[in-house]
Formats: C-alpha cells, sequence, structure tokens
C-alpha cells in the first residue's frame, strides 16, 4: 500500500469549550484528490489550519510523507512542498499579480527579479490569464480572476500536495466551473495530491477523487466521489440534496 | 463557576480577573516584542521592504513633522517671551527654545505624530492582512510575518525618526527665530549666535535617543494590534484606534524614563 503523503489521526481542536475536532481521521495519497465536505462551523477550515500548521492541535498526529510535523523543520520542509488556495484568495494587496505569483521563489531561493517575472507569467498562461495582468494590482481584478490568480500562485514552484479551501465560493456558477476545471487540470497535470473543503457538491463532485463528510469534528463517511449519491448515509444524503428535514439541524 | 461566588466576593472575582488579563496582556506584548527584535538582528532579508517602509514612515512623515516643529518653534518663542518678561529675563527666549526644542518637544511631537499617522496605519494594514488570511498565505508560502512585515517596520521606525527629529529641531528653532526676530524685535544675528552657544551636543543627542526609542514603540504597537485584530472591519478600526492610544502613553512613559536617566547620568 502506498504512503499517504498527507495523514491526520485523531486530531482534536477545542476553542474554550467549544470542541471543534473530535478525533479527526484523513490521509490522502500522491496525486489523489480528496474532497471535504460539511455544513457551516464543522471545521472543515480548523482541519485545513491544522494540517498547514496555521493552528496547533490540541491532540493528535499529523504525518507528511511519513514525517511527523511537531517541528518546525519538519513544518518548513512541508511548507515548501505544498501551495494553498485561499477562500479569498488571501493576495497580497501592495505586491503586483506577478509578485504574488512568485512570492516563494522571490524570497527564499535568489531568483533574479526578471526570472521570476518571467516564470509569473508562464504560470499566469497556465491558469488562463494572460500577462497584460502581470503588472496589476489584486484590487484591479474580478473575484474569479483573482481566485485564477490564487491558483497560480499555489502551483507556482510545483507542489506535491495543494490545499484548497473553499475554491469556489463567492463565484457565479459558470466562473466557478471555470475554477474547477483549472483545478482538475493543474492538479492532475503536477501529479500532485489535493485536499479541498467545500460545501459546493458541484465543484466536490468534480475536483474530488475521493468524498468524505465531516460532521461534529470526526469523518462519518468517506468513499470515491461518484458514490457519494448512493452513500446510505443520511447524513451525507441530507448534505447531499440540500434538505433542511434529517438529521443534521441547520446552522442558524 | 461564577454563578457559586456568592455576591459579596464579586468584586474580588472582577479585581483578580482584570489583573489576570493585564499580566497576559503584558506577557503577549513582551513575547511579541522579543521575537520582532529577533527577527530584526536576522540578516536582513527584506532589504527591499524596509527601504520601502523608511520611505512609507520617515519620508511621507516629513511634512507633518516639519509643520508641527514650526508652529511649536514659534508658539513657543512667544510664551517664553511673555513669561520671561514677569522676571525680565527675555533675553533667554533663544537658548530656552533650542532647549526645550531639542531635549523634549522635537523627540516628543514627533513621535506623536508619527503615532498617528504611522502606528495608526501600521496597525490598520496588518489587521486587513490578518482578517482577510494575507498572514495565514506569508506562513503556507514559507515566510515569517515577523521577517517580512514586523522586522522591516521596526527598523525603518527607529532608522528615520531620530532623521526627523533632527530636522524637525532645526526647523522648530527657525520658527522660533521667525517670531522672535519678526515680532519680537530680537536681532537676528544674536539670536542665531546665543542658539548655538547655549545648545550643546548631549542635548541634540539625547532627543536623538529618545527618537529611536520612540520610533521601535510607534512600529511594535502598530504591529502588535494589528496582528491580534479579529472581527473584520471593526476589530481593524479598534486595533487602530489601540495602537494611537498605547503608542502615545508609552511615548509619555519611556520619556519620562529616559528624561531620568539623562538628568542623572548628565546629558
Amino acid at each position: 500500500m502506498t504512503q499517504p503523503l498527507l495523514q491526520m489521526t485523531n486530531v482534536h481542536k477545542a476553542f474554550g469549550p467549544k470542541k471543534i475536532l473530535q478525533g479527526l481521521d484523513i490521509d490522502v495519497a500522491p496525486g489523489k484528490s480528496l474532497v471535504i465536505i460539511g455544513g457551516s462551523g464543522t471545521g472543515k477550515s480548523v482541519s485545513l489550519k491544522c494540517a498547514l500548521g496555521l493552528m496547533k492541535p490540541d491532540d493528535g498526529e499529523i504525518l507528511f510523507d511519513g514525517e511527523k510535523l511537531n517541528k518546525k523543520k519538519a513544518r518548513e520542509a512541508m511548507l515548501a512542498r505544498t501551495g494553498m488556495l485561499f477562500q479569498g484568495g488571501a493576495l497580497f494587496d501592495s505586491l503586483p499579480i506577478w509578485q504574488n505569483v512568485s512570492f516563494k521563489l522571490l524570497g527564499k531561493s535568489g531568483t533574479s527579479k526578471a526570472d521570476a517575472k518571467d516564470h509569473a507569467i508562464e504560470t499566469l498562461k497556465k491558469v488562463r490569464l494572460g500577462s497584460e495582468v502581470a503588472d496589476l494590482y489584486p484590487a484591479e481584478l474580478s473575484g474569479g480572476m483573482q481566485k485564477r490568480v490564487g491558483l497560480a500562485r499555489a502551483i507556482a514552484t510545483r507542489p506535491d500536495l495543494i490545499f484548497f479551501d473553499e475554491p469556489t465560493t463567492g463565484l457565479d456558477p459558470i466562473t466557478a466551473d471555470a475554477i474547477n476545471d483549472l483545478i482538475v487540470e493543474q492538479v492532475k497535470g503536477l501529479g500532485a495530491a489535493s485536499v479541498s473543503i467545500t460545501h459546493d457538491m458541484p465543484s466536490a463532485r468534480k475536483i474530488g477523487d475521493e468524498i468524505a463528510m465531516l460532521y461534529e469534528g470526526k469523518i462519518i463517511w468517506r468513499g470515491p466521489a461518484d458514490t457519494v449519491d448512493d452513500s446510505g448515509n443520511e447524513y451525507v444524503d441530507q448534505f447531499v440534496h440540500g434538505r433542511a428535514e434529517g438529521p443534521i439541524q441547520p446552522a442558524m | 463557576m461564577a454563578d457559586t461566588i456568592p455576591v459579596v466576593f464579586r468584586p474580588f472575582q472582577w479585581v483578580g480577573a482584570a489583573v489576570l488579563g493585564l499580566l497576559g496582556e503584558a506577557g503577549r506584548l513582551a513575547t511579541f516584542i522579543t521575537r520582532v527584535k529577533l527577527a530584526a538582528l536576522t540578516p536582513w532579508v527584506f532589504f527591499g521592504e524596509t527601504l520601502k517602509q523608511c520611505i512609507r514612515i520617515g519620508y511621507f512623515s516629513l511634512p507633518v513633522v516639519g509643520l508641527t516643529a514650526i508652529f511649536t518653534g514659534a508658539a513657543l518663542a512667544l510664551n517664553i517671551f511673555v513669561g520671561g518678561s514677569r522676571f525680565n529675563a527675555e533675553q533667554f527666549v533663544p537658548n530656552i527654545v533650542v532647549l526645550g526644542i531639542t531635549r523634549e518637544l522635537g523627540p516628543v511631537l514627533a513621535a506623536l505624530m508619527l503615532a498617528g499617522r504611522v502606528s495608526a496605519g501600521i496597525a490598520a494594514e496588518v489587521g486587513t492582512m490578518k482578517v482577510t488570511e494575507q498572514i495565514d498565505a506569508l506562513h503556507t508560502l514559507s515566510t515569517s510575518p515577523f521577517q517580512y512585515l514586523y522586522a522591516p517596520r521596526f527598523w525603518a521606525a527607529v532608522l528615520t525618526l531620530p532623521i526627523l527629529v533632527l530636522i524637525a529641531d532645526i526647523i522648530g528653532v527657525y520658527g522660533g527665530y521667525l517670531v522672535a526676530t519678526g515680532t519680537l524685535d530680537f536681532n537676528g544675528n544674536l539670536y542665531i549666535k546665543n542658539t548655538m552657544d547655549y545648545v550643546t551636543g548631549g542635548d541634540v543627542i539625547g532627543g536623538l535617543i529618545k527618537a529611536a526609542v520612540f520610533g521601535g514603540v510607534v512600529a511594535l504597537m502598530g504591529c502588535y494590534h494589528g496582528q491580534n485584530s479579529q472581527g473584520g472591519a471593526s476589530g481593524v478600526g479598534r486595533a487602530a484606534t489601540l495602537a494611537v492610544v498605547s503608542s502615545a502613553v508609552l511615548i509619555f512613559f519611556s520619556n519620562f524614563l529616559m528624561t531620568t536617566l539623562f538628568t542623572r547620568i548628565g546629558l
């Protein structure tokens, strides 16, 4: 059996008395795409933040390529091999688009500005953005274009693992579908693994090899993406079909 | 738990909670300052960012600091003239203006202007980066916000405020000169001679040391409150307010401490 690239085992995280993750177990193999679905406030974003080291879990174990991520060095090694697309893009307002895309290259590897800009323009082409946007600033782009730039930044250093936080939230259905296509194309093109969190089912079906459902801080179902409509799990059924009636109480 | 405490003991509980909260905040601030200083002492990976901040913090603050200095120097000369005339000591206007500007008003007023212009700006910028996940994005791009954001702002404020204060000293003295020669019938050459004879290197250097410390305070408060902002636009607004208020209080407090120290060592 292939060693998982990312493995989270029995991860717990609470904020005061509020328990968010209560024994989360997920793993993703190299080159595979896992989508975590779940309602608002179920801990999807917290799971990603724990995996990325942005939050420290209270308990549990997180491994990247077999290495425990409890030391700074291991975490830095992991971050060097990962990319992340944030929900709102999280582009740096004060930098032009090309510097956003090549940020990692500019900061660490001593790449010249000219080479970094060429690399950024090449990467922008992969997400269907022309060189004319390279010198613009994030505020000058539409939401869909900002997501594309965020995707370009996430794939710029050819990572082995890419995280996607609600990649289609706030986009119209056509733009969302275009973003989904780009994600699939780029992730498969790189041969990278990916972990996405979303509550957008068309997006989950399109970008996931597997789908897992998070409920009350645990994975309650996991299976191939094409079986999500016949999961036999009443929680998954209610979520997939977007019904207010069922075992899951709406977050109101 | 709170419900089980008898009403008569509630005030003790409030005082205890307030003290614990204050100690916790002091601990968080001390940790933050230590981390910024450690990041500032590592090799300057982000030299370009530091240079950019020097221009934003130093160069763009010149007009406001210059205007403050000239009006303060002018008003100071008038006040000293009125006060001095009660003791037949009007001739000391140039001496006291230069002493007041270089030792106290130049550094303190320039720092207060920077607290309003720069500390609030840093807090709003860093706070917006926090609530829009740009700080998280920095982490995922293997970049420490302490090295990329906070250390360049810290260095920029520490290095440029003394330069601003030196300029403010000259403009402030010139403000006093303009009023003294224009409305108080002072001889211009004599005014300048008295000023230059009376001021010492220690007066100016003491003010510049204060300025460097105030620069650090302004940058650190902006970064600290920006980094701790929560809850969207209102949180960013609160961070900016806290940055200005805490900078101003710490400027006055550290000014008192440094003045006491300088007096003891004869500076």
